[in-house]
């Protein structure tokens, strides 16, 4: 393809085709069955759903009347697999591969909506209410996730029938790269990976800052690293071309011609779509040479990270393409003027790139419409820990933490009590319960000691301890810091040493004072990112669960119940029947007593390791 | 950091090492050329051997030690072979949070092994990773490439007996 007409005839056609599933209707006509095809739904079997529709429908002979369509992540990943049937909007949540010729025979081919295995709450008495219309979804708006299990990743044609690469034909036929690089600024966009920092600036400061550049290029950091997060992974398995088409808008406002797209090699599935929609777009002639007729040329190639955390730090990643230990290095001089090779460079992350066309197409205004006066627009969320609905969420800047997780993510299960959100992940902090109505964005976040990050939202209850959480993120960093600096690689290890004596019981309030100074000290020595934000878990969980700590070293209890070296474990002698399973299993041959006589744990020989309560069946055992 | 030398004799065969000439001719005048070799290079092999490295500093011209010091640096390249059936624990922070750390333990116990260790007959390796993204499903953890979602620590024989 080389002209826009093409792009606007592809449009024509599909665009009815797509959009038919932004609402459900009654409108009669070919039925559309989108499955999931995310990790999370693929990991629950998605893959065999789809397979055993097809056989399904063929066995009913409605192969003409029903499309089956694989697509991206739709964000409820905790009731996966998901389906949904359109034109009817019918959700169908945790299928089973033996349900399948039921649903294919009432409802595909007999056109009869059986609610038995619909999500619950889309059930009405009237019949069944629009996915929209249910907690989850209600309160999200959908800008970087908005054709994530909507379009069949793997078609170029569904992507363009959803606008795809209008906004990249507008810039580079109507807009000078200096108008787009203004149009992001006045959106207000901020980097969706973590810092924050302004977009806009940082297209214009590789624009304007080395004005003879021979060369230049556009990154885009897919190296998801944050454990508990995956925003960016759903964007590239459920809208690749997204991130395609905003990277060819950001090579024009900065003049470059080549980009990178830097992505974790555990996302097998992210990279396959990535390899997809890159041969796609240049077999339509929309990456590659003289664009929509244009002289303008721009290419995209993948790069696989193998796992290093490091290399989400912006100078590491470039290190790391270039094909060397991923080391980050000091700046300045910043990207924007010595990057890639020494060129000037820009990096973004993929959830920023995704809001980028849109921007482009509705204006900076709308986007400037949601959010906060300081955060503007949307932020995904992977929620996840102990919450209900864990999956993905987008909702605009400023929904308070109260909302995300009892409205949205349908709050704790089994009746526990929330204690804390962990937010940034390995940089991040902890949010405690006092801090439940603050509206989420960048500045609020800082200032209550955890940050954005990427988006992850780890809920905790009260079964989580504290100083444990902070020991798993140290144990984290410790693993990946590269080494490069001092006080990263023995800061960081020293830290975690001392936290490893608290959770023995073998700390000092000392300890805590020293470990609170060489937080800071860290913090303020630290070469890049990592080590800058490495103790942050530790100084959030000491403001804000201090009386934990102080419980680990003077009372020498953990109450959570979480550090086994400060469990103590005993029999409930009302309960114990004597059953000796608990006995039996003991490791340590700590338990005594004689059949059906309460037994007794002897302190001085309990390992602590928890076997008996796995064992007992009466629920006689407890921890302290 | 692991050692130089794995504990287990190299038994390349002379079509792998074809295959890997191929794969270095194929990207030998690219830019950054060294991490997509390495990482084709322990799909043919299963694992970086200093062998390996050896050829790859020979046909790239890039020094050992420098790609040594790559191979060492990411946690995805291998210096010794994984077990027939690769078994990775998810301990990302969902996973931590609903447990994963317990089942992590479990099977430290019931191989007999360390994690990042192979047992003596080739059979199961077993390691750590940090979130495959399937947080939905946590607790997990992964066999080669089959994942088990929603765990508690009882399930821990059932998987296992299935690979036995």
């Amino acid at each position: 393809m080389k002209s826009l007409e093409e792009l606007n005839a592809i449009r024509d056609k599909m665009k009815d085709h797509v959009e038919i599933r932004r609402e459900s209707s009654d409108a009669a006509g070919k039925y559309q069955v989108l499955v999931c095809g995310g990790t999370g739904c693929t990991s629950s079997g998605s893959a065999k759903i789809i397979e055993k529709l097809n056989e399904e429908i063929e066995k009913n002979g409605i192969k003409d009347k029903v499309e089956v369509i694989k697509t991206g992540c739709f964000g409820l990943c905790a009731l996966g697999p998901i389906m949904i049937v359109y034109p009817e909007g019918a959700f169908y949540s945790m299928v089973k591969e033996e349900e399948i010729p039921e649903i294919v025979r009432e409802h595909l081919a007999g056109g009869h909506v059986d609610t038995k295995y619909l999500y619950k709450e889309t059930v009405t008495e009237n019949g069944i209410k629009s996915l929209n219309e249910t907690n989850f979804y209600k309160k999200q708006h959908r800008v970087a996730l908005r054709n994530c299990g909507v379009i069949n990743p793997e078609n170029i044609d569904e992507y363009i029938g959803t606008d795809g690469y209008q906004a990249l034909a507008k810039v580079i036929k109507e807009m000078t790269p200096e108008q787009v690089i203004q149009t992001i600024l006045d959106s207000g966009l901020r980097g969706r990976g973590g810092g924050g920092f302004p977009t806009g600036m940082k297209w214009k400061l590789a624009r304007n800052i080395v004005p003879d550049a021979d060369q230049k290029y556009v990154c885009c950091n897919a190296d998801e690293g944050d454990p508990g997060a995956f925003m960016d992974r759903s964007v590239l398995e459920g809208d690749p071309h997204v991130v395609l088409e905003a990277m060819a808008i950001a090579g024009y406002a900065i003049g470059a011609n080549q980009g990178y797209i830097y992505v974790r090699a555990e996302y097998p599935i992210a990279i396959h779509r990535l390899e997809i929609a890159i041969g796609q777009a240049r077999e339509y002639g929309i990456l590659g040479k003289g664009i929509f007729g244009t002289d303008f040329d721009f290419d995209i190639e993948l790069r696989l990270g193998a796992g290093a955390f490091v290399c989400g730090e912006e100078t590491a990643l470039m290190t790391s393409i270039e094909g060397n230990r991923g080391e980050p290095r000091p700046r300045p001089p910043f990207p924007a003027e010595k990057g890639l090779y020494g060129k000037p460079t820009i990096l973004n992350n993929v959830e920023t790139y995704a809001n980028v066309p849109r921007i482009i197409l509705n204006g900076a205004e709308w986007f400037a419409s949601m959010g906060t006066e300081k955060s503007k627009g949307t932020k995904v969320f992977a929620l996840g820990g102990k919450i209900n609905n864990t999956g993905l969420v987008e909702v605009p800047m400023g929904t308070t933490l109260r909302e995300v997780v009892e409205e949205i993510g349908g709050g704790i299960p089994n009746g526990k009590k929330f204690k804390a959100a962990q937010t940034g992940g390995p940089s991040g902090g902890c949010i405690p319960a006092q801090h439940f109505d603050v509206p989420i964005d960048y500045d609020n976040l800082i200032a209550i000691g955890s940050m954005m990050g990427s988006g992850g939202l780890i809920v905790m209850d009260e079964d989580n301890c504290m100083v444990d959480i902070a020991k798993f993120f140290l144990e984290f960093t410790v693993d990946e810091s590269c080494g490069k600096c001092t006080p990263c690689r023995v800061g960081t290890k020293r830290l975690l040493e001392i936290l490893d004596k608290i959770t023995k019981g073998q700390g000092t309030m000392e300890d805590i004072d020293k470990m609170e100074e060489l937080c800071y000290y860290i913090k303020a020595n630290s070469l890049c990112g990592l080590g800058q934000t490495a103790p942050n878990p530790v100084l959030s969980t000491l403001k804000f669960f201090r009386d934990e700590y102080i419980a680990h070293v003077q009372d020498k209890r953990c109450p959570a119940g979480v550090c086994k070296k400060l469990l103590s474990f005993e029999i409930d002698p009302d309960k114990c029947k004597g059953c000796t399973a608990c006995a039996r299993v003991c490791p340590g041959g700590a338990i005594e007593g004689s059949v059906k006589t309460p037994h007794v744990i002897n302190k001085d020989k309990c390992l602590k390791c928890g076997a008996c309560i796995e064992k007992c069946k009466f629920g006689a055992i407890s921890k302290k | 950091m692991g050692s130089t030398i794995s504990s287990i004799p190299f038994a390349g065969t002379p079509e792998q090492e074809k295959k890997l000439r191929a794969v270095i001719d194929s990207h030998k005048n690219e830019k950054g050329c060294l991490m997509p070799i390495l990482q084709q290079a322990q799909e043919i092999y299963g694992y970086l051997p200093i062998e390996v490295q050896k050829i790859i500093a020979a046909e790239t011209g890039y020094p050992l030690e420098k790609i040594y010091g790559v191979v060492t640096f990411y946690a995805q390249f291998a210096l010794n072979p994984k077990g027939q059936y690769k078994i990775s624990v998810c301990l990302g922070t969902a996973c931590y949070v609903k447990g994963s750390g317990d089942i992590y333990n479990k099977l430290i116990e019931k191989l007999g092994i360390e994690g990042g260790g192979c047992t003596s007959d080739g059979k199961f390796s077993l390691e750590a990773c940090r979130c495959i993204g399937a947080c939905g499903l946590a607790p997990v953890l992964t066999v080669n490439d089959d994942v088990y979602g929603r765990l508690t620590v009882d399930d821990i024989d059932d998987i296992l007996a299935k690979y036995n």
